[in-house]
């Protein structure tokens, strides 16, 4: 089995992440983006214990799921928020912070 | 006996042991006046007239002390106390009595004391009496500490001392513009006289690793030439400070807004002819300097014309008078400059000088107080006969200044001119001429005051002064007489070892006739003369007339010294000042307010990134990531 | 313990204070300041007596950091410094409500700047000292933006900026400093140890700038000394006093104890620039102060150029010099204290410290005049005041090695006597003007008078008798002599002949 298409698909997903990430107005959907490029990683970190014969990886993207689960809470909740408040998800309409 | 043999002090014994005293009774009566306040305003100045009188007692016992001792026990160095100890150096603060110091303690303590007598009198109605009081003590110790010291160092506490008891009194009624401008100027004036002083000393600790008089006195003579000139040369300096001569004299003249028992005391009789003391304590930094000296004697010749000049042409009595003790200061400069076998003349004439000035003063200001306070002498006329013993008294004091055979400052100005004739024929000349000029001055001055007609403004009635003041003035009148034929034949015996003199073969109070001292007394004639001539036979005019001799208006401008010190130092200076506030509010503060400014815009340029789109903040981790990655990746290449 | 004791005391009371309110707070406050002066007299008769106080705890060891106290000569000068100001400042200001919060909390806020001074002149600890060196800043912050003038918020910050770009400078030597020890065997920050550091010459003369540049900017030396007159025209009258009294001092106990005392060989490269530089300060600041139209800013100056004095004393390097520089020390904070609590004084009555507000005060209140002379002649060096024998010994010594410079530094006396005298003349003397007809109708009270009282008296002991003081200073001076491995310039005209 060759990692480097494992590797590949990660790097994929990442760039779709990272274009969504940036093309896209709606929090949600930006929300998403920004999910799959933590996955993206987690599956770099999966692919890459098994190259090494190394359980550090696999623990480790368990503890990313985890802290992505927390960020999803808060995250969404505060886009909950910021649509009740505008009645807009759009980040380009959320950007009063500034100088 | 050799010159070091006087100078090896001996220990204090009996009263010499608490000399101190003399200086602590003013001190502390000076402290409890300014301490205490309205509280002592009844009885104050009867307080602070007993310190200097008790003063005076001390001092008189321990001259007569001296006087019983053979010569060289008449040394006393009575150390008190560690003052500064650091490094190698160590500065007691001691006092040495010997005869040159326990002269001047006689006639600061006395004529101090008939000051204080008198001012009972004069300063009877001032609101600041008790003030007044306090200041003069605090004079008297000071111009003591200055005397007595047995170091430069505790001499320059004494020194700066005195003059801040001068610029409080001359500024003593401070509410007068002109006083208070006349105290600032004496104080910086003479704090540019103290520079030298106190470079003198720094000299001294650096040379010899001491200040002390023994310390200097020995290690004087081990001085390379260029240093025992730079010495004589910053101690000469510090000596035109306070003793107003050339180029320092301006501030003496202004002096004179002083109440007068202040000017008959401080710019008359003593602190003025601390510059005197100065060098002729100095004798041995002196000895090795020839060329020191001739600046001494210089400088003393180019005063005694500058004050008589100066003399001639005012009208305001107590400037009269101030250029006046210029000049006499000049010729004891003179003296002290010639050397060795002057010395003691020098402080004689000092001596009978300090009488017959202080005399005077106190009777021009036994004559103001009958004016209303007038000085001007156009208003004044007649005097003589509205205020008799002021009148007398005065008289004497005027016989002795221009030389009258056997008054007092008859032996002790001819004796200077004839020892500068012998060393200095020029400026033995000089001041032969200027001897004449005194003459002329002070002629002016009696006709103007006392003979001639009066010119008294309206209102104006001359009476005589209650006996508080007069008292002194017979007292002070006494020794302007009879001084000179009294001390003639001795002072130069009595202070030859203290000052590194020889002591003289003979002299008695019977004049010597002298080539020298003839022509002396024909010049002083001529004067009387000329001035007689000049003012004594026509009507003075009551306003300043006016005049086309140049001579006559540079003495009424006194001698621009003013207008040169202001083109040369005050403007420049000013100029100066202005220019560094100018430079540290533009340049070096500019220079900060700058940096601040410029750090400023270059946050409200970058602050322009934060525009609030997360999506923008999104592209710039990433540009930024992508850099950090090709960085990398041409790291590993290169 | 004592010294950590004489330390808290003053930082336990201002705690205290923070909770109290109204006159209670200033007076538990000058009872704590009192106390404290107390405590160190206790402290400053043992340690003549000769007992080892010195303190000595491991706090961070892979640092080497110690929470180490000692005392010194000088330190002991200045721990009385110290405790002698505060309490003269809490009893010549009265409870201020017109600051930004109570009053009560600037007396605890004095309090507090009084322990953590006293911690940087007991810290033998680079590390502690700098620690402490940078906290004295945040009291002293906020006194300044508390209280005072209309422009004091921006005074503050400028004072703020200054001193924490010097203590950024001297913290990349200190951890410098740490570094190069570390290299050379255990880490340590006690400067017993620090003293025996080794590195080339180039190191050292970086090291030796770092602190140089923070004490220069703490002694305000021309030209980082901008922020000393802004600050003291926006300040009230006793914050100055502490400020230029007390935390300006640490620059030049800091030139002493760190830069000469652990880069000798630098200091010795150094010193003809830094006399220089003293000399620019000396004259720059007193032709500044002549020039001067505002009370404080003028008594700013005057200070300017007294702390070039101090640092052309020190880096004279002759015995004498030091000695008189630390003298100095001491007394320029008496006697500035005694020209700016006048200054108070006189600005309470006439709301203005401007110089051209004021004419023929005398006349009105002779007695606030004679206490502004007499803190005047302390400040122009008069004889008799403890200030001539500072700056006599600084540069006699100074003479002693270039006498030019010297020279050239005592024409400052002269300029001294102008600001002074022009000042007083142009303030009090005179006829008496409406204004002050109008606003000084009372002359100094008894309190007023009590304040000031005791730094008189000291300036007046320390001028008639300095011995007891100067055996202090010549014990860190002779130290530090030994420490930079260079002698006296050698009376020349001794009796071996010419």
């Amino acid at each position: 089995m060759n990692p480097s298409y494992y590797v590949i698909l990660a790097a994929i997903l990442f760039t779709i992440g990272i274009v969504g990430f940036l093309v896209r107005k709606n929090a949600l959907v930006v929300f998403m983006s920004v999910e799959l490029m933590l996955n993206s990683c987690n599956l770099l970190f999966v692919t890459f214990s098994r190259v090494w014969g190394n359980l550090a990886g696999q623990a480790m993207s368990f503890f990313v799921m985890v802290v992505a689960a927390a960020e999803v809470v808060v995250g969404l909740s505060i886009i909950v928020m910021i649509y009740r408040a505008r009645r807009s998800a759009s980040v380009d309409n959320a950007s009063l912070l500034k100088f | 006996m050799t010159l070091l043999e006087g100078l090896t002090p001996v220990a204090p014994t009996g009263l010499f042991t608490v000399a101190w005293l003399m200086i602590a009774i003013p001190l502390l009566s000076a402290g409890l006046l300014l301490v205490l306040g309205k509280m002592t305003n009844s009885f104050g100045h009867y307080v602070a007239t007993l310190a200097p009188i008790a003063s005076f007692a001390i001092a008189a016992v321990l001259f007569a002390d001296l006087l019983g001792r053979p010569e060289a026990q008449r040394t006393v160095d009575a150390s008190l106390y560690t003052w500064v100890k650091t490094g190698s150096w160590t500065i007691d603060v001691g006092f040495l009595i010997d005869p040159l110091s326990i002269l001047f303690a006689l006639l600061i303590t006395g004529v101090g004391s008939l000051i204080h007598v008198y001012s009972i009198g004069y300063m009877a109605h001032d609101p600041g009496r008790r003030r007044f009081f306090a200041y003069l003590n605090l004079f008297i110790a000071a111009m003591l500490t200055l005397v007595l010291a047995d170091n430069y160092a505790v001499l320059f506490v004494g020194w700066e001392g005195v003059g801040l008891a001068s610029y409080l009194l001359i500024s003593f009624w401070q509410h007068k513009p002109t006083a208070a401008t006349a105290g600032k100027k004496a104080f910086v004036v003479n704090r540019v006289g103290d520079l030298g002083l106190t470079m003198a000393i720094f000299t001294m600790l650096a040379m010899f690793g001491s200040s002390s008089f023994t310390a200097v006195n020995e290690g004087a003579q081990h001085l390379t030439p260029t240093w025992a000139t730079l010495l004589g040369l910053l101690l000469l300096l510090g000596a035109c400070g306070k003793s107003a001569q050339v180029p320092l004299q301006s501030w003496l003249l202004d002096a004179m807004e002083g109440p007068t028992p202040v000017s008959a005391l401080i710019h008359a009789a003593t602190m003025v002819t601390a510059g005197v003391y100065l060098v002729v304590r100095s004798h041995a930094v002196y000895a090795e300097t020839p060329a020191a000296s001739l600046a001494v004697a210089i400088v003393g010749t180019v005063t005694l014309l500058a004050g008589a000049w100066i003399g001639t042409s005012k009208d305001d009595i107590k400037k009269v008078l101030a250029g006046s003790t210029m000049s006499q200061i000049g010729y004891m400069m003179l003296a002290a400059g010639i050397g060795p076998v002057a010395y003691p003349f020098a402080i004689f004439h000092l001596l009978t000088h300090g009488f017959f000035k202080a005399n005077m003063f106190l009777g021009a200001g036994s004559v103001m107080h009958g004016m209303h306070d007038d000085v001007n002498m156009r208003h004044y006329g007649a005097l003589a006969k509205p205020m008799k013993i002021t009148y007398y008294t005065f008289l004497m004091g005027y016989l002795a200044i221009i030389g009258t055979p056997f008054f007092s400052g008859f032996y002790s100005k001819d004796s200077i001119i004839e020892a500068a004739w012998e060393k200095q024929p020029v400026l033995g000349a000089l001041a032969l001429i200027a001897a004449g000029i005194t003459a002329f001055y002070m002629t002016r001055l009696m006709i103007m005051t006392f003979w001639s007609r009066e010119r008294w403004q309206e209102g104006v009635h001359p009476h005589e002064s209650p006996a508080v003041m007069w008292v002194p003035l017979v007292l002070l009148a006494i020794p302007s007489v009879v001084a000179g034929m009294v001390m003639n034949s001795w002072i130069g015996g009595w202070l030859a070892p203290a000052v590194g003199g020889e002591v003289p073969e003979h002299a008695s109070w019977v004049p010597t006739i002298t080539p020298v001292g003839l022509v002396t007394l024909a010049v002083v004639i001529a004067g009387v003369a000329v001035s007689y001539l000049v003012f004594g036979r026509k009507a003075i005019p009551a306003e300043v007339p006016y005049t086309r001799n140049i001579l006559t208006i540079a003495g009424r401008h006194d001698l621009y010294g003013d207008a040169f010190n202001e083109a040369v130092f005050m403007a420049p200076g000013q100029a100066l000042t202005k220019a560094v506030v100018a430079i540290d509010e533009g340049v070096v503060d500019g220079a900060v307010r700058g940096s601040g400014t410029l750090t400023v815009g270059l946050g409200a340029g970058l602050r322009t990134l934060q525009n609030g789109y997360v999506r923008s903040y999104g592209l710039t981790m990433i540009v930024g990531v992508i850099i950090v990655g090709l960085a990398l990746v041409i790291g590993r290449l290169v | 313990m004592l010294l950590t004791i004489l330390a808290l005391v003053p930082f336990v009371g201002g705690l205290v204070v923070w909770f109290l309110r109204g006159a209670t707070s200033r007076y538990v406050g000058i009872g704590v300041a009192l106390a404290t002066f107390a405590l160190s007299v206790v402290v400053a008769a043992q340690h003549l007596g000769g007992a080892n106080l010195s303190e000595h705890h491991l706090w961070i060891k892979a640092f080497g950091a110690y929470y180490a106290l000692g005392l010194d000569g000088m330190g002991l000068l200045m721990v009385l410094l110290t405790t002698v100001l505060v309490p003269v400042v809490l009893l010549a200001e009265p409870a201020d409500e017109t600051g930004r919060w109570g009053a009560h909390v600037k007396v605890a806020l004095v309090l507090i700047l009084e322990s953590l001074s006293l911690y940087v002149f007991l810290a033998t600890d680079v590390l502690l000292f700098y620690l402490f060196f940078e906290a004295t800043l945040i009291p002293m912050y906020f006194l300044i933006a508390g209280w005072g003038g209309a422009k004091r918020a921006k005074a503050a910050v400028k004072f703020l900026l200054f001193s924490l770009a010097g203590g950024l400078v001297m913290l990349f030597s200190v951890i410098g400093v740490g570094v190069s020890y570390a290299s050379q065997g255990a880490p340590s920050y006690l400067l017993e140890d620090l003293a025996k550091l080794n590195v080339t010459p180039s190191v050292e003369m970086l090291l030796f700038i770092g602190f140089f540049v923070a004490f220069a900017v703490k002694a305000p030396m021309v030209p980082v000394h901008t922020w000393l007159p802004d600050t003291a025209e926006q300040a009230t009258p006793g914050t100055s006093t502490l400020l230029v009294g007390i935390l300006d001092k640490i620059g030049t106990f800091g030139m002493i104890r760190f830069c000469l005392g652990l880069f000798p060989d630098a200091s010795r490269l150094a010193t003809p620039v830094i006399v220089v530089l003293a000399l620019i300060s000396i004259l720059y600041g007193a032709l500044a102060a002549i020039g001067q139209k505002n009370l404080l800013r003028l008594v700013a100056f005057t200070s300017v150029s007294h702390f070039g004095f101090m640092v052309l004393g020190i880096f004279a390097l002759t015995t004498q010099s030091i000695s008189g520089s630390i003298f100095y020390m001491l007394n320029h904070g008496f006697s500035t204290a005694a020209l700016f609590l006048v200054v108070g004084y006189l600005a309470k009555r006439r709301g203005s410290v401007q110089i051209s507000d004021f004419g023929g005060v005398f006349g009105k209140a002779p007695v606030l005049a004679g206490l502004l002379l007499l803190g005047g002649l302390a400040s122009l060096s008069l004889p008799g005041m403890g200030s001539f024998v500072g700056e006599f010994l600084v540069l006699a010594g100074t003479w002693s090695r270039y006498p030019v410079i010297a020279a050239i530094a005592a024409t400052g006396m002269v300029l001294a006597a102008l600001y002074i005298l022009i000042m007083y003349q142009r303030t009090m003397t005179g006829p008496v003007t409406e204004q002050t007809e109008k606003h000084i109708t009372t002359d100094a009270s008894w309190l007023e008078r009590l304040a000031v009282a005791p730094v008189i008296v000291l300036l007046l002991l320390t001028g008639f008798f300095p011995k007891p003081v100067l055996d202090q200073t010549d014990q860190t001076a002779k130290q530090t002599m030994t420490t930079m491995n260079i002698s006296d310039p050698v009376p020349a005209a001794g009796k071996e002949g010419k």
